[in-house]
């Protein structure tokens, strides 16, 4: 800017006018006012120039600036999750000492049937997900059905029966008439008992009212739909509860027709399950009161 | 005199409101943003009870509700977003129920249909999803009449599903699947199409949701855990999120805490969606 000034003057002199005018000289006046008037427009041209400057260095800095803050937002989020999860096991450790009488009373009858979605490459551990059995068997759930995506627990599932079985055998005695009572029945399924099972019970139906018969528009019912499901080997009833072993809250694809009215719960990653975490769940489903749409 | 200031401060302070929020869109849009949010709009009769009001007034707090998310999810770049507005279950609440959420919703459909309305100002496409012969007559006509006058509208889609279950959809989805294909054995000569099995395609190509992505959140307000027959289909690959607000009670940081928790486990989804 003092340099601008210092040319202005150079400028202004150049023209054989005096920067500071005399009063009574009327004929410099126009010229000088001209003058003025351009040496004005060069000012703002300049001071333009820096504003350009300065907000195309606020634009790529604040494209940095909205990435620290994203990322701060983040970090909240995560300090959030950090904390929250620390209480659960501070509670979960507390659930599972027994402290909390209305954990201890839990009415296990309301669940009927629970399911259990496991990421699938969390599903690998297979010595975890035996331990959530023996859990699921201690509380006293007699039905329960596995799931998860890819297939891997299909895979571990002789596995998982047998050493259940064993365990089972080895902690009672022979002449126990309850043993065949408290085992835990163990349906698993994964994703092309999902919507591949479906398109399958459609076929069924199609060649059972469509290719067949020679009624125009035959009406489907969904218990047309159950039966067909029925047909093909699915007759399990659906969950009352399913929980999701998992790092997201989704479930995974867990097959569409069963799932209209679970309750789902998310219980974080596989590794750190928690018995007091599943005892907490559970009881959250026995306060639950359902209107089924009325 | 004092009116128009203090109009003019409100005009003001509510400026810079939106000024912040939009700031807040801008931050989180560094990151993922989803292209449908689903929602289910829970808890309008729960709310209407906790403030001593009549029914009808907890419905119409939650459209207004429906206005201010549909307005955030617009500014935020959501492309689609899909409302739970009446299950096919719901028909089996007391009749003068049924009639109250039948009439605000001819109400609030012939109030689409005009030229100021905000489904015209915000570009909002409209379509209803959903088993439509179970409507009475006006509601049906009317509804038909909206999706055709928002037809050209481009920047963002709502999805109203009224008569709507997911296990309804699937088994018209199965239906128009068997029709398309007898169609097809008849037309073509039986030796062709009985070696051919319905798959999965056949069955999605004939959804009400099929005009539509699948959705990437799920919300269900007033803490409920359940999908209650609400895209079953669909979220295979959806955040589920259950915030213990109820319907007329969801405010812009639901909306913005539902986001980030999209945003933390998006790499783990696409890589899901590519393997699925």
């Amino acid at each position: 800017m003092a340099l601008n000034c210092s040319n202005n003057s150079r400028f202004l002199s150049g023209f054989g006018v005096r920067v500071f005018p005399q009063p009574g000289k009327l004929e410099f006046d126009f010229a000088r006012l001209i003058m003025f008037l351009r040496w004005l427009e060069a000012t703002i041209l300049d001071f333009g120039d820096e504003m350009h400057k300065v907000y195309m260095w606020i634009w790529s800095s604040g494209d940095l600036g909205l990435r620290l803050l994203w990322h701060i937002l983040h970090l909240i989020l995560s300090t959030w999750y950090f904390i929250i999860g620390l209480m659960g096991s501070v509670e979960s450790f507390l659930i599972s000492s027994g402290l909390f009488k209305r954990y201890r009373d839990l009415d296990i009858s309301k669940v009927q049937y629970l399911a259990v979605a496991i990421d699938s490459d969390e599903a690998l551990q297979t010595l975890k997900v035996l331990e959530l059995l023996r859990w699921l068997e201690a509380i006293g759930l007699r039905k329960v059905c596995l799931y998860d995506t890819a297939g891997v627990l299909k895979k571990s599932k002789e596995a998982l029966t047998l050493l259940l079985k064993n365990e089972r055998m080895s902690s009672e005695t022979a002449s126990d008439p309850l043993v065949e009572e408290k085992c835990l029945s163990l349906e698993v399924i994964s994703f092309s008992d999902g919507k591949q099972a479906v398109a399958k019970a459609a076929d069924v139906l199609l060649k059972k009212h469509y290719l067949s018969s020679n009624t125009e528009k035959p009406k489907l019912t969904e218990s047309d739909m159950t039966d067909a499901l029925g047909a093909i080997g699915y007759r399990e009833p659906d969950p009352d509860l399913m929980l999701i072993y998992g790092p997201a809250r989704c479930h995974m694809g867990f097959p569409a027709w069963r799932i209209r009215y679970t309750e789902i719960l998310h219980m974080g990653p596989l590794k750190s399950m928690k018995i007091g975490a599943l005892i907490k769940a559970i009881h959250r489903y026995t306060m639950v009161h359902q209107n089924y749409g009325t | 005199m004092e009116n128009k200031t203090d109009t003019l401060a409100v005009r003001l302070f509510g400026s810079s409101i939106s000024y912040m929020r939009k700031s807040l869109f801008r931050i989180l849009s560094v990151g993922p943003i989803p292209n449908h949010i689903a929602f289910i709009l829970d808890g309008n009769r729960r709310y209407a009870k906790k403030r001593n009001l009549n029914e009808g007034m907890g419905y119409r707090a939650g459209f207004l509700s429906l206005m201010t998310l549909c307005k955030y999810c617009c500014e935020l770049g959501v492309k689609y977003v899909t409302i739970y507005a009446f299950s096919i279950d719901n028909f089996k609440r007391k009749p003068h129920e049924v009639d109250a959420v039948m009439d605000l919703m001819l109400e609030k459909i012939q109030g689409m249909l005009k030229e100021e309305s905000i489904v015209s100002q915000y570009g909002v496409r409209v379509y209803f999803i959903g088993n439509l012969e179970l409507l009475n007559e006006h509601v049906r006509q009317a509804a038909v009449k909206a999706m055709e006058a928002t037809s050209n509208n481009d920047k963002i889609v709502l999805l109203i599903c009224v008569a709507y279950t997911s296990t309804d959809e699937i088994v018209h989805a199965a239906r128009e699947s068997c029709e398309a294909k007898r169609a097809r054995v008849r037309s073509s000569g039986a030796r062709e199409g009985n070696e051919e099995e319905l798959k999965v395609v056949d069955i999605e190509r004939h959804m009400y949701m099929g005009v539509a992505p699948d959705p990437d959140i799920l919300v269900r307000t007033s803490g409920e855990t359940r999908l209650s027959n609400f895209l079953l289909w669909q979220t295979s690959n959806c955040v589920l999120y259950s915030p213990r607000a109820l319907w007329p009670e969801i405010g812009l940081r639901h909306l913005v805490w539902a986001v980030l928790n999209y945003q933390r486990v998006f790499p783990l989804l696409e890589r899901r969606r590519k393997q699925m």
